[in-house]
């Protein structure tokens, strides 16, 4: 088996370490890149996303990958606003998305009591099963439902059939969602302890169908 | 915040004092050891629960920290929970490096006073996510006043501002999270100052950390159900090992408080 050969989307934005280095934990050597050639080769793709969501548009459409991303075929993984960048708008400076999943990142609610961003430890809870969404045997393995990670983000994703899992701050939200070989995670794996690296090396496991 | 709008765990944060790249003890600006290697505290912490740790420079030359921030980028490399780099960030610069070398969020306290707009800059350069500010509140003929220059007792200083409008202000430039650290209480390891941190949280709409005072376990207990805050940061106690965090998180979740275990 050859070893998986991750690139990461340079998508803009800084502390983009954080997230080569967690991959690196796993014993693989992601290239950073955003280069097509280089990002359609990979094995698996990460779309990281630190900053705002127009701006990361902004920049992968002048590399003019808006178009190409959604059709790539390997696994791909989009993190925090690498996540919220797959749906079709953000309420974030009302810009659109990527499009690979319908619906639309809002705002979360400003509440009396309710700190925003919403930072720190959350639990998942897993509703349903969640190989409808992401047609994988390898990518919830391990994973314990209500288990804890680390989130640090302002706007969200409603609950929705792309939703695997959920996390609740003044309302409920999708911490995790999926479509085909599309997986996007609210919160950051490479921040989130044993829960974090668990679901990077399920996500390095995962072998579409279309590509074997 | 009560528990039923969010589900977020109360985080513990261990904070480290470095100098040059070492994990140091002793008061500050004085007569401080090497107490071990920065990775490996850092591990012991991450092993034993820490939510996120927070790792104060406080060398003593500023331009010795520009020319060193590998530290951080060590840390990064091994650790897989969220880390604070406080101290002596006075430019949007000084923070792209520490955050490109892999820190989460950077913390900064007198030079946002001395120059308010740092604080909005480094939220539009980096997003609100990455920015804390922290607050040195000390209780002043019943006026909760904030000092600058902290780290060394002979700069120390009024900053000319009251802590409750400081605290305001901070969070319309675009601070992330607030790191309240209640003078009248700190080192003397009588609980937190409740109060205080009660009233600045009436008015604290993003996260709130308190610091200064913790001595034993039912301070956290109190500091979380009293006073709502989101984090409670210690040193000594945890440095000393008169708290061991697994017993902590057993105590609080025992007392209905949510942490992550």
């Amino acid at each position: 088996m050859n070893a998986p050969e991750v690139a990461i989307i340079d998508s803009g934005g800084a502390n983009i370490n954080s997230i080569v280095f967690a991959f690196q934990r796993l014993g693989c050597s992601p290239v950073f890149t955003q280069d097509w050639e280089q990002i359609q080769a990979a094995s698996h793709v990460v779309l990281p996303g630190v900053g705002a969501a127009k701006a990361s548009m902004n920049h992968l459409t002048q590399l003019g990958l808006t178009e190409k991303i959604p059709q790539l075929t390997q696994p791909v993984l989009g993190i925090c606003l690498g996540m919220q960048l797959l749906f079709e708008r953000s309420e974030e400076g009302n810009v659109a998305g990527l499009g690979v999943i319908p619906g639309v990142v809002g705002r979360m609610p400003k509440q009396a009591g309710l700190t925003i961003p919403h930072m720190g430890w959350n639990r998942n809870y897993f509703e349903r099963n969640p190989f409808e969404q992401v047609p994988s045997d390898t990518m919830f393995n391990g994973i314990e439902d209500r288990s804890f990670a680390y989130f640090v983000h302002s706007f969200s994703v409603p609950v929705g059939p792309w939703t695997v899992a959920k996390s609740h701050h003044g309302e409920w939200f999708s911490s995790i969602v999926g479509l085909r070989n599309f997986i996007g995670i609210q919160f950051h794996p490479e921040r989130s302890g044993e829960l974090g690296s668990q679901i990077l090396r399920n996500f390095l496991q995962w072998k579409c169908l279309s590509r074997v | 915040m009560s528990a039923a709008m969010s589900g977020l765990a109360k985080r513990i944060i261990p904070c480290l004092d470095v100098r040059d790249g070492n994990v140091v003890k002793g008061v500050r600006f004085r007569e401080h050891r090497i107490v071990g290697d920065i990775v490996e505290l850092s591990m012991r912490y991450r092993d034993a629960g820490a939510d996120e740790l927070v790792l104060y420079d406080i060398t003593a030359s500023p331009e010795a920290r520009l020319v060193d921030v590998s530290w951080v980028e060590r840390i990064a490399r091994v650790i897989d929970i969220p880390f604070c780099v406080a101290g002596g960030i006075r430019s949007v610069e000084a923070a792209r490096r520490v955050l490109n070398s892999g820190a989460d969020k950077i913390s900064v306290n007198s030079p946002a006073i001395q120059n308010p707009q740092l604080v909005q800059e480094l939220a539009e350069a980096f997003g609100s996510q990455c920015v804390v500010v922290g607050i040195d509140s000390l209780e002043i003929d019943g006026e909760y006043m904030v000092k600058k220059m902290t780290g060394d007792p002979n700069k120390t200083a009024d900053a000319g501002l009251k802590t409750m409008d400081w605290v305001q202000q901070v969070q319309v430039l675009g601070a992330g999270e607030i790191v309240l650290n209640c003078m009248n209480q700190d080192g003397v390891r009588r609980g937190y100052d409740i109060h205080q941190l009660a009233r600045v949280r009436s008015i604290c709409h993003v996260p709130l950390i308190a610091s200064g005072g913790a001595g034993q376990m039912s301070h956290f207990q109190e500091v979380f159900k009293d006073a709502a805050v989101d984090g409670a940061l210690a040193a000594s106690v945890f440095h000393n090992q008169t708290l061991a965090i697994p017993d902590l998180k057993a105590y609080l979740t025992k007392e209905s408080i949510t942490v992550r275990v």
